[in-house]
């Protein structure tokens, strides 16, 4: 980590800067800036938004002024030591793979110049990092993926994707919590619920969290509860959506 | 319960608070009044807290029928509002009795109005608020955040405070004729653009350009560049100024997403996110400099109005 650097953004938000690159390295310091900042910050917090290599502090200006922010954040990365690995939460997210309703697998394999057995392969071979939550409620942003499943957003979002959408964007995976518009290349479906009001703490994922995805057959997906409906066919017309 | 209950519903009204804090880490939007100070003040005409909830009604075209009296408070955008045909001007408090409407009509000046009712209206707030976020299905009468639809009722449990009527030069609107200037903390990428940039940033008439909701507001007029790197999407502050590869600045308000990857100037104040929600396409506004420590000032001596 190189020095941090202490951003203002705006009239009660600062960004802390610690590092430049997207790198799952930065993980084991993301987490433990996020903990040190929500423990110096206590009451005066009102949000804090990791995403891979900063951390926004929205905080309480009734409570602190600029400078009495930036001395807590100062402070609290003093001494910084890195969350030891075992600290996010594990993963194992089954997913049924299928043209059906993953209609990029043909794209990617493609691209790879393999079968679709092989992006499968390579996409459960591997650990991924959440590097931040945004776009929607419990929408993670993962990484990173192997290069050769690296592949370009489509270039017009569909209007619909379903809930449980399995996804690839350059070298990011991600998975749709629920049913919205979205411009990454879907490869299946999973019917784990990813973001409940009931649920404790909301959100299944948390920046930090390492998640492996397991291929499962169509009578697994439909025994857990997964709606085998195909996703629609490609939408025509271009959205805001950025992921 | 008796209430009121919607009639026709226009194209938005929307229950609202302060909006939903806490949660943005995962990539829920803060939502809440867009013109938190209109809010603010309907809520303190009644004695409630300054962010209780009611109903945010943007353009009109909403009517209320009401089942029981009430007495009510109104801020924010003249959208025409009549109580059974006679006008009603906002930025008052007023009485409704069982049998008559309130209707809005379009916007005269200003682009949101704000209803507030005794202690508020019952919602039941889903993760910690009941902001309404349609994208999101989180909040409003029914927690998937949805429009006010007709048939809804709204009902309160509380009761209305002493009368109060509102302090003198309280609640102008853009489009009085003054000149409309929003507050800027200049910070974030701000030194990556070209000094040109920079200079028309605070010296240039911007135009509100159609594209405006509660997620942001687009700005046409001169083209700002950026001469940084790409960067790597980061959190958003309430009303971020981020320029996309047009140089065309969008102001990101409530509903804004969570992080995001365009180069910013900084921030408005919150305080001029308030009024920005009030500018209809067209108007013209200026960017003005201010320094984090004064906008704090500032942004206090309004929140000390409703103590």
């Amino acid at each position: 980590m190189s020095d941090p650097s202490i951003e203002t953004v705006g009239m009660d938000s600062l960004i802390v800067r610690l590092f430049d690159n997207i790198d799952e390295e930065n993980m084991p310091w993301m987490l433990a800036a996020d903990r040190a900042l929500r423990e110096a910050f206590g009451e005066a917090l009102i949000d804090l938004v990791p995403s891979y290599t900063t951390l926004l502090v929205h905080y309480d200006i009734q409570r602190l002024d600029l400078q009495a922010a930036r001395a807590r954040v100062s402070e609290a990365l003093k001494g910084l030591t890195p969350a030891t690995s075992g600290e996010g939460q594990r993963h194992v997210i089954p997913v049924w793979y299928d043209v059906s309703v993953g209609p990029e697998l043909e794209r990617i394999a493609e691209r790879l110049g393999g079968s679709q057995e092989d992006v499968i392969a390579r996409h459960c071979a591997r650990d991924y990092s959440v590097f931040a939550l945004g776009f929607a409620p419990g929408y993670a942003f993962m990484g990173r993926l192997d290069d050769a499943l690296a592949t370009p957003r489509l270039k017009t979002p569909r209007q619909k994707v379903a809930a449980g959408s399995v996804a690839i964007a350059e070298r990011q995976t991600a998975v749709y919590p629920t049913l919205s518009p979205g411009g990454w290349n879907i490869v299946g479906r999973t019917a784990v619920a990813l973001f409940g009001r009931d649920r404790e703490g909301y959100s299944l994922f948390r920046p930090g969290d390492k998640v492996r995805f397991e291929a499962i057959s169509r009578e697994a997906f439909i025994e857990q509860g997964g709606d085998p409906t195909p996703l629609a066919e490609r939408g025509d017309t271009p959205t805001e959506a950025q992921a | 319960m008796k209430g009121l209950i919607v009639e026709r519903a226009g194209p938005l009204a929307l229950i609202q608070d302060g909006g939903r804090f806490g949660v943005r880490h995962l990539g829920v939007t803060q939502g809440g009044a867009a013109d938190w100070v209109s809010l603010g003040w309907a809520n303190w005409l009644l004695g409630n807290a300054p962010q209780a909830p009611g109903v945010e009604i943007t353009v009109g075209g909403l009517t209320l029928y009401a089942e029981a009296p009430a007495t009510l408070a109104l801020t924010g955008a003249d959208l025409g509002a009549t109580l059974d045909d006679e006008p009603l001007v906002p930025g008052c408090r007023f009485t409704i009795a069982a049998g008559q409407r309130l209707a809005f009509e379009s916007p005269r000046a200003g682009l949101r109005a704000y209803l507030a009712f005794p202690g508020g209206l019952d919602a039941t707030p889903v993760l910690g608020s009941v902001a309404s976020t349609v994208r999101e299905s989180l909040g409003g009468l029914d927690g998937q955040g949805r429009v006010l639809t007709e048939g809804d009722c709204l009902t309160w449990s509380g009761g209305a405070g002493p009368e109060r009527t509102l302090p003198s030069g309280v609640g102008t609107l853009p489009g009085d004729g003054e000149r409309v200037t929003l507050a800027l903390v200049g910070g974030a990428q701000i030194a990556d653009f070209s000094g040109t940039s920079v200079f028309e940033a605070f010296n240039t008439a911007w135009t509100i350009d159609q594209r405006t909701d509660r997620m942001g507001v687009r700005l046409t007029g001169p083209e700002l560049h950026y001469q940084g790197e790409g960067m790597v999407s980061e959190g958003i502050p309430l009303g971020a100024v981020q320029v996309p590869a047009d140089g065309q600045p969008i102001i990101l308000l409530n509903d804004r997403q969570t992080i995001g990857g365009y180069p910013r100037l900084g921030a408005l104040t919150p305080l001029a996110c308030a009024r920005l929600a009030q500018c209809q396409p067209g108007t013209e506004v200026w960017l003005t400099p201010v320094a984090a420590g004064q906008a704090r000032d500032v942004h206090l001596r309004q929140l000390a109005c409703w103590r």
